[in-house]
């Protein structure tokens, strides 16, 4: 089987943390964001990956090279001249693609989830159209596009934008399989697979709905990022208990790389995730927190709701709250305060962020 | 032999240092560890002519002051007593209605001062400076320097540069006369006496009314009643000094008192001041800890820093710029950054308390504390130093900023730029 996922371009909805590192190569859970998904495809059976990039990532394609040999996949980069949107990387993928009559996958990247990929095979073989999506269940749907379907089979019947009454609350999940006769839809130019393909799809009676079980975040930008690390570690805890970290000054679920060093007197927790060869100082709380690997918390700070990129430095006594995003190697000196400070790489702060601003 | 009075004002003055001065009378506000007008009476006492102490003002005889002043008396070894006058009567209206408990006992010259202002007083200073000028001298007041535009907010001073004598005195101008300012400390002959019953014999006159429901006036205020009517008439003068001045008004100005004052301990008190060691908390700068405080050793505090009486610090608590009361609790972690924290308050784990300087700009030389309104113009606070007031507890975790928290509040998250009733 194969796969296409849709990595697209500069990532910049995560800014700043996307300056240093591509996308799908920030870390989510101490782990790259590609990675859950790629091992997820390995584990449902699917040997040949492309990833659908629309700028030239070295650092990613370096990457790539042994994680290929350690998952037994083969990974191609499929790099567009033009950014093709969400439909026209399948088009210029279409040799891969149909190689066989196997179904494929297409994944937005931003995706974390319980990845439900056998049972999609099960779903879309069964029904044997064209198309099954994802589709997962959200709080207030006028907030996004939904799609409404027949209960008894999932058959979709049409998208709705944005509705302001209530019609469906169910929405795209951004996972689709396709059998690849589905691929003469598609052409060579940018084009919406949401907008352009599937109403198309859902009027020829072709597209299916599968309810996703578990939880569901788009991780594209920070506030999200943190709430999908929150969904992430409680799935982690029913799962696989074992990786979360328990012992004194641990509060909940945590995820703590065995490399890293916790003073005393700390408390972390609930939902923090600690990188790699991070040091935290005495004293120190931190909640709802990811700290990127080799990061430096002093002493007796406090950090809630915040990405804490790799390598910074935060002094003694700071305080970081509401979703402060911290790029690659920031300095944050000694008592200061910062509310939703997103910091560019490499700066070094002297001066409280009182409120939430960028700091070029 | 001398005197001292000490004008401490009332219970309607001060308002401005709300909600400090809510809980206590503000002149017994501690600055540097002590209340503010015990740095006077200290100063008072260096001169060993100083027999009696007296302070005059229009609060209720309460037990805060009378406790002062039993233990001020036995401190310093001089007679200090307090005179209550039966409404405000302006900065000279009691010297004039106690002239004769002032003159019981026939000192040569007695000083007043206000109690609202702080410094290192140069009382030897004057009292020499005195009595080099002539006979017809019965008034020397301190005055220094400001800047222009500050210099409108005081009282004005223009002299002879050979003679020091004060030839015009404009209480807080509209337009600019002169950046020498009235430091509001005066060393007076009993000739004061004199121009003070022509200033209010003056006013009862102008002022008399047979409507029985307008009370006869007998404010007088010794600035623009007196000074200004005996500037250039030989017998006013001034004495400049250079050093440590500022008013008290603001609890913003409390903090910057109480840097200078730990700076003037350096030289007077060298062991009131915190020094490093083993199993001490780290400090930085000048910090004054209250013998019956305690500080854990893992906390860092400075500088200007005052821990008062029975206060609580907790582990790896950072304390900068900033007063604790008496009987506060600072628990683990927490850190306070240019705030009052109110007698018996505390605040909670891993809390910030944090307010904004407004001290002088240190690139004018002889630039004052500004005094700012409390609210911008379009109604927001304007961010000043964050005051604590008694008995709140302020709860884990929160931040606090730029706000004034009335007293017994139990706190429940955080607050900014807000004024909490």
């Amino acid at each position: 089987m194969k796969a296409l996922i849709l990595v697209g371009g500069y990532g910049t909805r995560l800014r700043p943390l996307t300056l240093s590192t591509p996308k799908p190569l920030v870390e989510f859970g101490n782990k790259p964001m590609l990675l859950h998904q790629l091992e997820a495809l390995v584990d449902a059976g699917v040997k040949h990956i492309v990833l659908a990039v629309s700028y030239r990532a070295e650092q990613m394609e370096k990457e790539l090279k042994h994680v290929e040999e350690e998952l037994g996949v083969k990974i191609t980069i499929s790099l567009e001249d033009e950014p093709l949107g969400t439909a026209g990387p399948l088009a210029l993928a279409r040799e891969i693609l149909s190689q066989d009559e196997e179904p494929f996958f297409v994944l937005n990247s931003d995706i974390i989830c319980d990845f439900p990929f056998k049972d999609m095979v099960k779903f879309h073989k069964h029904h044997g159209k064209e198309g099954t999506i994802v589709v997962t269940k959200v709080d207030e749907p006028s907030k996004y596009g939904v799609v409404v379907y027949r209960p008894e089979d999932g058959q979709i019947e049409r998208f709705v934008e944005k509705p302001p009454e209530y019609v469906s609350n169910k929405i795209n999940a951004g996972m689709y399989i396709f059998t690849p006769s589905m691929l003469k839809r598609i052409q060579l130019r940018p084009t919406s697979i949401e907008k352009e393909v599937f109403p198309e799809m859902a009027s020829d009676g072709n597209l299916f709905a599968m309810d996703l079980q578990g939880f569901w975040m788009d991780v594209g930008q920070p506030k999200d990022f943190l709430t999908g690390m929150c969904l992430y570690l409680t799935s982690l805890r029913q799962k696989q208990p074992a990786m979360l970290h328990s012992g004194s000054g641990i509060v909940g679920n945590v995820l703590i790389d065995p490399s890293a060093k916790i003073g005393s007197n700390c408390r972390i927790g609930p939902n923090v995730t600690v990188g790699p060869d991070v040091v935290i100082d005495d004293g120190v709380c931190i909640k709802r927190c990811t700290v990127m690997r080799g990061a430096h918390i002093k002493s007796h700070s406090w950090l809630e709701s915040c990405i804490i990129g790799w390598r910074c430095v935060v002094g003694n006594w700071v305080r970081m709250e509401n979703v402060s995003v911290l790029g690659e190697d920031v300095i944050v000196k000694d008592e200061l305060y910062i509310n939703g400070g997103r910091i560019l790489p490499h700066k070094s702060i002297g001066e409280s962020v009182p409120d939430p601003q960028i700091i070029m | 032999m001398l005197k001292a009075i000490i004008l401490i004002g009332g219970p309607m003055k001060g308002t401005r240092f709300r909600p400090l001065s809510l809980e206590l009378p503000k002149p017994l506000f501690p600055v540097a560890g002590f209340p503010i007008i015990y740095h006077h009476i200290e100063a008072c006492s260096k001169l060993s002519d100083v027999r009696e102490i007296i302070l005059i003002g229009f609060y209720q005889p309460n037990e805060a002051l009378n406790k002062f002043i039993s233990q001020s008396q036995v401190e310093f070894q001089v007679q200090i007593r307090y005179l209550q006058e039966y409404s405000a009567l302006g900065t000279a209206g009691g010297l004039y209605h106690f002239r004769d408990q002032i003159m019981t006992g026939g000192p040569e010259m007695f000083f007043v001062m206000n109690a609202d202002v702080c410094g290192d007083f140069p009382l030897q200073e004057m009292l020499d400076f005195h009595r080099t000028r002539p006979s017809t001298a019965i008034c020397t007041m301190l005055a220094t320097e400001a800047t222009r535009q500050q210099s409108l907010t005081y009282g004005c001073v223009v002299e002879n540069k050979d003679t020091h004598e004060i030839l015009h005195y404009v209480e807080k101008p509209e337009t600019f006369v002169s950046t020498t300012i009235n430091c509001g400390i005066y060393l007076l002959t009993p000739g004061i006496f004199q121009p003070l019953e022509v200033a209010f014999k003056k006013n009862l006159e102008e002022n008399y009314s047979f409507d029985f429901q307008v009370p006869s006036k007998e404010v007088i205020r010794l600035e623009q009643d007196v000074f200004v009517p005996m500037a250039a008439t030989g017998t006013v003068y001034v004495f400049q000094s250079t050093r440590f001045w500022s008013q008290i008004k603001s609890a913003g100005a409390a903090i910057y008192a109480n840097r200078h004052y730990l700076v003037i301990y350096r030289r007077t008190h060298p062991e009131r001041l915190a020094t490093n060691g083993e199993g001490k908390p780290k400090v930085t700068g000048d910090v004054f800890i209250h013998p019956t405080a305690q500080v854990h050793p893992t906390a860092v505090l400075g500088p200007n820093v005052t821990i008062g009486r029975n206060v609580v610090v907790g582990e790896g608590v950072r304390v900068r710029e900033s007063i604790i009361l008496e009987g506060a609790t600072l628990q683990d972690h927490c850190c306070i950054l240019h705030a009052i924290i109110g007698w018996h308050s505390s605040v909670g784990f891993w809390t910030r308390v944090e307010g904004t300087p407004n001290d002088p700009n240190p690139n004018k030389p002889f630039a004052k504390l500004e005094i700012p309104s409390m609210f911008t113009e379009d109604g927001r606070l304007n961010p000043s130093i964050t005051v604590i007031g008694s008995s709140v507890q302020v709860p884990s975790e929160v931040i606090v900023l730029n706000s004034i928290v009335l007293p017994h509040k139990d706190l429940s998250g955080c607050y900014k730029n807000q004024i909490i009733l």
